[in-house]
C-alpha cells in the first residue's frame, strides 16, 4: 500500500522527506500526494464544531482580538478600486482606530498589481506590508509568461508579498506536475517577495484535494498557503483551514521548514476570527499564532474587531458610525 | 489546566450555577410525591470536583422499596395500562419538551454531581436524553407495527438500576421505552449521582404524569438489591458492572422476571494504516477520554497497525497535550473529575499494576486541582494481551496501546476478551469495514467514529457485556411481552 511507504517517512523527522524524489516526475508526485492520509469529512467537521464551542472571554478575548487585527491582510480587490480608495485603506491599516492609538496595525494591505505603487508609497516606513494578487487573479487563466509578467510588475512596484492562484483546471485533472512547475516559476519570479499560494478551496470540492493541494503548494516552495480568492463561494471555512494547518504542521515536523496559512473571504465577525485562532492554537500551536505565520484576508472584519475591542475597553457598544468605512 | 500552547491562555469561562436550585435534602419520589423514608437513612452526595456537599439524600430501606413497587403496581393497573397509547405518547412528548426547556439546569446539575465537563453534559448528555424521550414517545401508539406481534402487551412493573457515568442519559434509556410500552417503573439512580434523577421526578410532576408511573428511590447497593429481588416486579433492567450483573442474573434465575443487563466492556479501537490519521486520533481521544473514560463502551484498547504505530503515537501524544483537565463547569474543560474516591482508587490501582507488569506509562504535563478526585489522561504503550490493563475494565482515562500486523490478527485480539460491548474500525476501505464488522463480536461496531449514540440505534453487548438491547425498535422488545 502506498500509505505505508510514504507516510512513515514524513514522521521520521527533518530530512526524512525526499523532496527531489517526490517532485522528480508526474508519477512520483502523484504517488506521494495520493499516499497522504485521507481526511474523513465527518470527523474533520466534527472537530471544528467542537473547537467552535470554546468560550473565549475577558482577557483571552482581548488578546485574541488584538492578535486578529495584527493578522489582517486588509483587502480591496474590486474593478472599481481607485488610488484614493487604496490610500484611505492604507491610512486605516496604519491606524485602524482613529480614536484609539493602542489598536495594533494590520499585517498588510492586499491590492491588485496596478495599485501596488500607490499602496507602497502610502505605507512607506509603517511596517505594514504590501501584498499584491497576481497571476491573472482570480481565475488564473492566462499564459504562463503573462502570469509571470504580472508577478514581476507587482514586485517591481514594491510588493512585499505576492498572492498567486493555482491552476485548478490542471489540479483537478490530475496534472500535479504542471501545477507544481507553475508555482516554482512564480516563486522564482517573486525574488525576495513572499509567495502566498491560493488553492481556491471552494473549487477543490473535497478535503482530500485540499490536503493534496496544500502539500503541492508547500513542496513547490510557497511561503504561505491561502484558502481562497474571495471571488468563489464558499471561500474560507474552518474545516478547510484545519486541514491546511495540519499540512503545514506535518510538513514542518518532516522538514523543519515552516509555512504560513491564510484563510481569506467570508470571515466577517470577531467571533469567526476568534474561532480561527482557536483552531490554529489547538492544531498547529504557538508558532503559528503570529502575523508572520497566520493571516486573515478580510475587509469588513476589521471594523467588527475594533467595535468589540472598544466594547471590552469601555464596557459599552458604540455604533458602526464611530468606525471608518472604506 | 493544560492549554495547547503558552500564548493563548483561555480565561476561565465558568457556566453559572445560579440556574440550579438545590434543596438541602431530598426524600424519595413515590406515588407522585416526595416522601420521607419509612425505614432508611440519609447520606450526602458530593461534587467530585471539589468534595463539596451538594445535598442530603435518602437511602431507601426495604419498606420504602415495598411502597414504591406497590405504587407502581397500582399505577400500572389503574391508570397507565388503561390509557390509550396515544395518551402515553403525549406524556412522553411533554416530558421531552420540558427536558429541552430545562436543559441548561439539567446540564449544570449533571456536571456538578457527576464531575463531567459542562461541554459534554450540555452538548451530548442532555440533548440525547430529550431525543430518547421524543423517539420513544413516537413509538407509544405504533407498537403494533414494531414487528413484535399484532398487539404486544406491557410487562407490568419494571425495576431499573442505573450507573453513575451518564446519570440522566441512562435514566432516559430505561424510563422512555418502559413508559412508551405501557409499563410503570421504580428506578434507582447510583448513590454518587442521584440529583438529576430527583430533578427528573420534579419534571414528572410538572408534566402531570399520573402518580406512581415513575418512582425514584435513591440508595446504594442494598437498595438496588432489594429492588431487583422484589417479588412485585416483572422486569429488571440494569446497567452497571459485570460483577453486579452476574449477581442479578443469579438472583432472578428461576423467577418470571424478564431481565436485560448492560454491563462492562473493554472495547478495541482498531486503526489500520490507511486510516484518516488526524480524525482517527480524534476518535481515539473521544473513545477513551470522553467522560473521563467512565464509559462502558469506551475504546480502552487501541490496536494500531504496526506500520503506522510511530506516527500515530506522535500525533496522539501531541493531541493529548491540548486536553484541558479541570473545573467541570468551565465551558472549555475537556476532561473533568473522576466520579468518586472509590473509582479513583481503582483507576490508580490498575495503572500501578500496568507499570508493574512492564507497560510504559505516559501522561501529558497537566496540573490537577488539589481538592476533588482527579486523574491525568494516561496512555500505556508496550501493552500485551496478557497484561491486566488490556483485560480488565479500568473505567477511567487510561488507554492501553497494542499493535497488530494483519486484519485477522486485529480481529483475534479484539475478540480475545470476555467482554463484547463495542469496537471501532478506522480505515478508508469500505470493504474492510464490512469484513471487520462481520467478524467482531461486539454489540456496536463504529466505523471511522467512536462513542456516537442515537436513540434510533440499538445498543447492547455480547458475552459478559450483557444481554438485551436498548434503543431503537429493538429496545421495545425489552419492555413488551412479545
Amino acid at each position: 500500500m502506498v500509505t505505508t511507504t510514504a507516510v512513515p517517512t514524513l514522521a521520521s523527522g527533518p530530512g526524512g522527506l525526499d523532496l527531489a524524489g517526490i517532485t522528480a516526475s508526474e508519477s512520483s508526485l502523484r504517488r506521494f500526494l495520493h499516499g497522504l492520509p485521507g481526511v474523513d469529512q465527518v470527523g474533520a467537521e466534527a472537530r471544528v464544531a467542537t473547537l467552535s464551542t470554546r468560550s473565549i472571554k475577558t482577557t483571552a478575548k482581548a488578546w485574541a482580538i488584538d492578535l486578529a487585527i495584527s493578522m489582517i491582510d486588509l483587502t480591496t480587490l474590486e474593478g472599481q478600486d481607485t488610488p484614493g480608495k487604496v490610500r484611505a485603506l492604507c491610512a486605516k491599516a496604519r491606524r485602524p482606530d482613529p480614536a484609539d492609538p493602542t489598536a495594533p496595525q494590520v499585517a498588510a494591505i492586499c491590492v491588485y498589481p496596478d495599485l501596488v505603487e500607490v499602496a507602497a508609497a502610502a505605507l512607506a516606513g509603517s511596517g505594514v506590508k504590501v501584498a499584491s494578487v497576481a497571476t491573472s487573479f482570480p481565475s488564473g487563466r492566462a499564459a504562463l509568461p503573462v502570469k509571470l509578467a504580472d508577478v514581476r510588475a507587482g514586485v517591481a512596484a514594491g510588493a512585499d508579498e505576492i498572492d498567486m492562484v493555482i491552476d485548478r483546471g490542471a489540479f483537478l485533472s490530475g496534472h500535479y506536475l504542471a501545477v507544481l512547475d507553475e508555482i516554482v516559476a512564480v516563486k522564482a519570479a517573486c525574488g525576495d517577495a513572499h509567495l502566498k499560494v491560493i488553492l481556491e478551496t471552494g473549487e477543490l470540492s473535497t478535503y482530500d484535494n485540499v490536503r493534496r493541494a496544500s502539500w503541492l503548494a508547500i513542496l513547490a516552495g510557497g511561503d504561505f498557503i491561502k484558502t481562497s480568492t474571495g471571488k468563489v463561494a464558499p471561500a474560507a471555512t474552518l474545516p478547510v483551514t484545519l486541514v491546511m494547518l495540519e499540512a503545514v504542521r506535518d510538513f514542518r515536523d518532516a522538514t523543519g521548514r515552516q509555512v504560513g496559512v491564510k484563510p481569506a473571504g467570508g470571515i466577517r465577525t470577531s467571533k469567526d476570527a476568534i474561532r480561527y485562532l482557536v483552531v490554529v492554537n489547538e492544531t498547529a500551536g504557538d508558532d503559528w499564532l503570529d502575523p508572520d505565520w497566520f493571516r486573515i484576508g478580510a475587509s469588513s472584519l476589521l471594523n467588527d474587531l475594533l467595535m468589540q475591542r472598544t466594547k471590552l475597553t469601555t464596557g459599552r457598544y458604540s455604533g458602526p458610525d464611530y468606525f471608518t468605512l472604506d | 489546566m493544560s492549554p495547547a500552547g503558552k500564548k493563548f491562555e483561555y480565561a476561565p469561562a465558568p457556566e453559572s450555577r445560579a440556574v440550579v436550585t438545590l434543596r438541602s435534602s431530598y426524600g424519595l419520589f413515590i406515588d407522585g410525591e416526595f416522601v420521607d423514608t419509612a425505614d432508611g437513612r440519609t447520606f450526602k452526595t458530593i461534587s467530585p470536583a471539589t468534595e463539596e456537599v451538594l445535598a442530603e439524600v435518602t437511602e431507601a430501606g426495604p419498606t420504602d422499596v415495598d411502597r414504591a413497587v406497590a405504587a407502581a403496581r397500582r399505577a400500572y393497573q389503574r391508570t397507565w395500562s388503561k390509557l390509550p397509547a396515544r395518551e402515553r405518547g403525549k406524556y412522553l412528548f411533554r416530558i421531552a419538551r420540558i427536558i429541552q426547556e430545562r436543559a441548561r439546569e439539567l446540564a449544570v446539575l449533571e456536571s456538578l454531581d457527576n464531575g463531567k465537563p459542562i461541554r459534554e453534559s450540555r452538548d451530548v448528555d442532555i440533548p440525547l436524553v430529550a431525543a430518547h424521550f421524543f423517539y420513544y414517545a413516537g413509538w407509544a401508539d405504533k407498537l403494533s407495527y414494531a414487528g413484535l406481534g399484532p398487539d404486544p402487551r406491557p410487562l407490568g412493573v419494571a425495576g431499573q438500576v442505573i450507573p453513575w457515568n451518564f446519570p440522566l442519559l441512562m435514566l432516559s434509556w430505561k424510563i422512555a421505552p418502559a413508559l412508551a410500552c405501557g409499563n410503570t417503573v421504580v428506578l434507582k439512580p447510583a448513590e454518587t449521582t442521584p440529583l438529576t434523577a430527583l430533578l427528573f421526578a420534579e419534571i414528572c410532576q410538572q408534566a402531570d404524569l399520573p402518580p406512581g408511573v415513575v418512582n425514584i428511590i435513591t440508595g446504594a447497593g442494598d437498595t438496588g438489591r432489594a429492588l431487583v429481588e422484589h417479588g412485585g416486579i416483572d422486569k429488571v433492567a440494569f446497567t452497571g458492572s459485570t460483577e453486579v450483573g452476574k449477581m442479578i442474573a443469579r438472583s432472578t434465575a428461576g423467577t418470571a422476571k424478564k431481565v436485560t443487563l448492560e454491563l462492562g466492556g473493554k472495547a478495541a479501537n482498531i486503526l489500520f494504516d490507511d486510516a484518516p490519521v488526524d480524525q482517527a486520533v480524534e476518535g481515539i481521544v473521544n473513545g477513551i477520554f470522553f467522560n473521563q473514560g467512565h464509559v462502558c463502551c469506551a475504546g480502552s484498547r487501541l490496536l494500531v497497525q504496526e506500520s503506522v504505530y510511530d506516527e500515530v503515537l506522535v500525533s496522539l501524544k501531541r493531541r493529548l497535550g491540548t486536553l484541558r483537565v479541570g473545573d467541570p463547569l468551565d465551558k472549555n474543560t475537556d476532561v473533568g473529575a473522576i466520579n468518586s474516591a472509590e473509582q479513583l482508587a481503582r483507576i490508580r490501582e490498575l495503572s500501578e499494576v500496568g507499570e508493574a507488569e512492564g507497560a510504559e506509562r505516559w501522561s501529558p504535563p497537566c496540573e490537577l486541582p488539589e481538592r476533588g478526585f482527579w486523574f491525568a489522561p494516561t496512555v500505556f504503550t508496550g501493552v500485551t494481551q496478557a497484561h491486566r490493563i488490556a483485560r480488565e475494565e479500568i473505567f477511567g482515562p487510561v488507554l492501553s496501546v497494542l499493535t497488530f500486523r494483519t486484519p485477522a490478527e486485529a480481529v483475534e485480539k479484539a475478540n480475545n476478551t470476555p467482554y463484547g460491548l463495542s469496537a471501532g474500525v478506522w480505515t478508508d476501505k469500505g470493504s474492510r469495514i464490512l469484513w471487520m464488522a462481520d467478524k467482531l463480536r461486539a454489540g456496536v461496531v463504529w466505523a471511522n467514529t467512536f462513542n456516537r449514540f442515537d436513540p434510533t440505534s440499538p445498543f447492547g453487548g455480547y458475552k459478559e457485556s450483557g444481554y438485551g438491547r436498548e434503543g431503537g425498535r429493538h429496545g421495545l422488545e425489552a419492555y413488551l411481552d412479545a
